[in-house]
């Protein structure tokens, strides 16, 4: 590096000329571009060091490069160094890149152009976005610390991750194990006693029946009750303990598990379907608590029953006790072997379950048009092929776990069978009573009884380890739109938007290319243009639905990523050409971004979109119940409704989404009417197919494949016979023949 | 109440109501809609003209005379049919739809339910609201006044 040269900005990129992977780096400094080719990316810790090993391929000095221009085609990436001679360079690089690629291309562009309004650059300079998630990041950082942390949480097995849930719980928990270890001990106790009751009582009374009575076993008696007591107490209140610990930690995991749902972006939405990401929170949450309460607890019982009982035995003769501890180890050594197997057993299981949730999931919604297309038995068809899918894979469960029950009994009775056999050769031979047999085999047979749950556990563990996975797949899902580090506050917006170079690719197929439009404060804009040309993106990127992936979109000057997103979103009002309606009385889903507004604001609201009057002859009025769907109200209805929604949270900027496009012409100007009321003195986004709808708006944009094409008012646009002119004429030529083909009058004052 | 300055309303003689405007214009076939009849107070109230048009918005009813209150109260008295239920007697749930008897205050009545979730329907903490197959809702103000056999039977709903 020459004296007094720093560098400012540099890109990775991944391919060579050929599309060979081939890692390089692009450094831009004050006073050139250097491309280094690296062996391996991981070296390029030490490129960028003033004394790192370098194999420069070439540079070029800043005055002989006119710019650079980057541009995706499918999965691929292209980055030209342009001269004023013509290209100097071309890199290659995969889609992953583009946004780092654009964001060089543009600190390039700014270095080469400073005069372009140099606070707006330094501005720019200074802020990096995280590559993962987008958030804006202090100049040096590379990756985003949420980044970080959540690739290294992954390590962990993922049912040890429940500690950290049920960190709030943690004396809870203790007291649900140390009342466990009093209940094992309690439920000892009786065992133990019948060896007295036969070596002091029963023994003796056999030899010598004139000395021995029975009033000698009364003590015993007593002694059994009272341990029979106590262990009921102690389980009773183990069991209490226990059980609400894992109801709360179960909770609490559905719970986080919710809420990061909603900080998703749609994109993460777009890609689920919504039978699985249900039966993720209800019946993985659930079964992680069965596991709890159950599973867990009997394991950890038996396991200290064990411990305790082999001290027991033990102390009561070693040889014996040798002799029954013996085939455990080889029974540990099945349970483990099988472990593997039911593991991906249940994963498959469990996956194939959720496989048949989503088609039920899928259709039931979507009933009206399997019946409209009579497909009743060919999606009856597919739900059964789901459904011989759950039967495949627990047909694989049920296999491996078919051998594995009977072989433990087996190893069970066999256990047993040396017992009695050492057992009574002790007991003719040598110092071991009755009393001490009968409590070994007592004890262990106790014990063997549990192995069968024992093993159980391993198919529990992997059960829940799979729920547990699940889950956490998705809390270590990072949002993809995220929250800023330092969040720019705004009381009051204007709302005046601008889309500055906005690119954005769903997946590798580019959406939107090289956007640039400024919306002044109060303007409509019309969005138009064929569908699958991005108008809906765009949208749903001013929404902050999804993050731009190159450019920026700016309110009111500041990058809408600066903004907390709930501060952000609570200036936007959207009315959706499916108006969504939540279960609940109509005032409550008017009041849906205003839960506090009062009577007469839903009132005042419910008027203007021209709701107020159909709602009063409804039989409950305001208190009217809506269903999931809004089943008895008419299209144009909920539509008012939403409207009177959009309305109620006062947006700056308003977006209109078809909002009268599943409705007939009549309803149109209903809510047309309605619209003119709340498009009153805000931004304005409005697409619609039928151009007539947007004769309000001051200017109309053009988007055609992800570029903006014209923009302008109606007339102007007409006038120039470009796209938008081709796309009035075509509707509206087919508006004036439908009409004289149907009721013969034709309605002059429909044109615009 | 925005319109029609100070207004009067009478009864007409074929029912309903009769709004006098403050210019002397007339309205017939006037009908008060309460917006919020469930979960609002009972004062909030709407006079629709026949056509069922908003004429004027009430806010609060005690703001006007009495005369002109007692006529609104006893035009939505015949207008609502909301009996108040005093006591539970019996539910068979076992069938689809289910089958209730209660007794109320207009005397003992029984009827069909569709759909046990949606049809109790929970107002307040205590007040809750039956809804039969014909939507004539039934009121319980406070569960916790009725007698202990019938909120054993309700609380397998609620």
């Amino acid at each position: 590096m020459q004296r007094g040269e720093s560098p400012l900005a540099w890109v990775i990129v991944d391919l060579d000329t050929s599309l060979c992977y081939e890692t390089s780096l692009i450094v831009l400094t004050t006073c050139r571009v250097v491309s280094v080719l690296a062996p391996k990316e991981t070296d390029l810790s030490d490129l960028s060091g003033p004394s790192g090993p370098r194999s420069c391929v070439c540079d070029w000095p800043l005055e002989a490069i006119d710019g650079a221009q980057a541009q995706e085609q499918g999965s691929l990436g292209r980055l030209e160094l342009c001269g004023p001679g013509g290209p100097l360079h071309l890199w290659r690089y995969t889609i992953g890149r583009s946004s780092l690629v654009h964001r060089f291309v543009q600190q390039l562009g700014q270095m080469r152009r400073p005069d372009r309004s140099a606070s707006a650059s330094a501005g720019q300079m200074a802020m990096v976005n995280c590559p993962s998630c987008g958030v804006v990041l202090a100049a040096e950082q590379g990756v985003c610390p949420e980044c970080q942390s959540a690739n290294g949480k992954r390590a962990g097995t993922s049912l040890w991750r429940l500690f950290e849930i049920a960190k709030p719980w943690k004396w809870q928990v203790l007291l649900g194990f140390l009342l466990m270890v009093a209940s094992t001990n309690a439920n000892l106790i009786p065992p133990y006693l019948t060896r007295p009751i036969i070596n002091n009582v029963l023994e003796p009374a056999l030899r010598d029946p004139a000395h021995y009575g029975f009033h000698q076993a009364w003590w015993y008696l007593f002694g059994l009750l009272g341990a029979a007591s106590l262990a009921w107490t102690v389980t009773w209140a183990r069991n209490r303990a226990v059980a609400s610990a894992s109801e709360r930690i179960s909770a609490e995991l559905r719970h986080r598990t919710y809420q990061h749902l909603h900080t998703l972006s749609l994109e993460y939405y777009g890609g689920k379907r919504t039978g699985d990401l249900i039966s993720r929170i209800s019946s993985d949450t659930d079964r992680i608590c069965y596991f709890l309460t159950i599973y867990l607890l009997n394991f950890a019982d038996d396991v200290l029953t064990l411990l305790f009982t082999s001290v027991l035995l033990l102390f009561i003769d070693p040889p014996l006790a040798a002799a029954t501890l013996i085939p455990l180890p080889f029974i540990a050594y099945l349970v483990h072997r099988a472990r593997n197997k039911m593991r991906r057993g249940f994963a498959f299981s469990s996956k194939a379950w959720s496989e048949m949730m989503s088609v039920l999931a899928d259709t039931i919604p979507g009933i009206r048009v399997v019946k409209a297309f009579a497909q009743e038995r060919r999606e009856v068809e597919r739900f059964q092929k789901v459904n011989q899918g759950v039967i495949a894979a627990n047909d694989r469960v049920n296999k491996t776990w078919a051998i594995f029950e009977p072989t433990i009994s087996l190893l069970t009775n066999f256990g047993l069978l040396i017992v009695w056999a050492v057992g009574c050769w002790r007991v003719i031979h040598g110092p071991v009573r009755v009393g001490d047999l009968v409590v070994f085999i007592t004890l262990i047979s106790r014990f063997y009884g549990r192995m069968d749950a024992m093993s159980r556990f391993v198919a529990a563990v992997q059960r829940a380890g799979a729920s547990t996975q699940r889950l956490f797949a998705i809390l270590d899902r990072v949002p993809s739109v995220a929250e800023p580090i330092r969040p720019v506050h705004r009381e009051r917006l204007e709302g005046q938007v601008e889309f500055r170079g906005v690119g954005f690719h769903y997946g590798t197929r580019p959406v939107l290319q090289d956007l640039d439009l400024s919306i002044a404060a109060g303007e409509m804009i019309g969005l138009v243009g064929p569908s699958g040309s991005g108008k809906s993106t765009l949208v749903n990127l001013v929404c902050r639905f999804y993050d731009v992936t190159a450019g920026a979109i700016l309110v009111d000057g500041v990058d809408i990523r600066s903004f907390r997103l709930e501060d952000y979103r609570r200036h936007i009002g959207i009315v959706l050409q499916e108006p969504f309606l939540f279960y609940g009385t109509i005032a409550e889903n008017i009041a849906y971004g205003r839960p506090e507004a009062t009577r007469q604001e839903i009132i005042v609201a419910a008027k203007a979109a021209r709701a107020h009057e159909f709602i009063l002859r409804l039989p409950d009025a305001y208190d009217s119940l809506v269903g999931e769907r809004g089943q008895f109200l008419s299209g144009g209805e909920r539509q008012r409704i939403s409207i009177a929604r959009a309305l109620l949270i006062d947006p700056r900027i308003l977006i209109l989404d078809e909002a009268t496009s599943s409705v007939d012409t009549e309803t149109e100007r209903e809510i047309q009417l309605a619209l003119n009321n709340l498009i009153q003195g805000r931004t304005t986004i409005a697409i619609a197919h039928r151009l007539s709808t947007l004769h309000r708006a001051d200017r109309l944009v053009v988007v055609e494949r992800g570029r903006i094409v014209e923009v302008g008012p109606h007339r102007e646009l007409l006038a120039s016979g470009g796209t938008y002119a081709r796309l009035y004429h075509a509707q509206f030529e087919g508006q004036m023949s439908a009409r004289s083909d149907g009721a013969g009058s034709i309605l002059e004052e429909e044109r615009l | 109440m925005e319109g029609f300055g100070r207004f009067t309303l009478d009864r007409a003689p074929r029912g309903g109501l009769v709004l006098v405007a403050a210019d002397g214009c007339r309205i017939e076939g006037v009908v008060p809609v309460r917006p919020f009849p469930v979960s609002g107070p009972a004062t909030m109230v709407v006079l629709c003209d026949s056509h069922g048009h908003e004429l004027l918005c009430i806010d609060d009813l005690r703001t006007l005379d009495a005369a002109t209150q007692q006529l609104v109260s006893d035009e939505l008295a015949h207008r609502e049919f909301v009996p108040v239920v005093t006591r539970v007697e019996q539910v068979y749930a076992d069938t689809d739809p289910s089958e209730w008897q209660i007794e109320t205050d207009r005397g003992r009545t029984s009827f069909l339910m569709n759909d046990d979730d949606t049809d109790v329907r929970r107002l307040g903490p205590h007040q809750i609201l039956l809804c039969d197959t014909h939507g004539i809702r039934y009121l319980i103000p406070d569960i916790r006044e009725l007698d202990a056999a019938s909120r054993r039977i309700l609380d397998r709903y609620v």
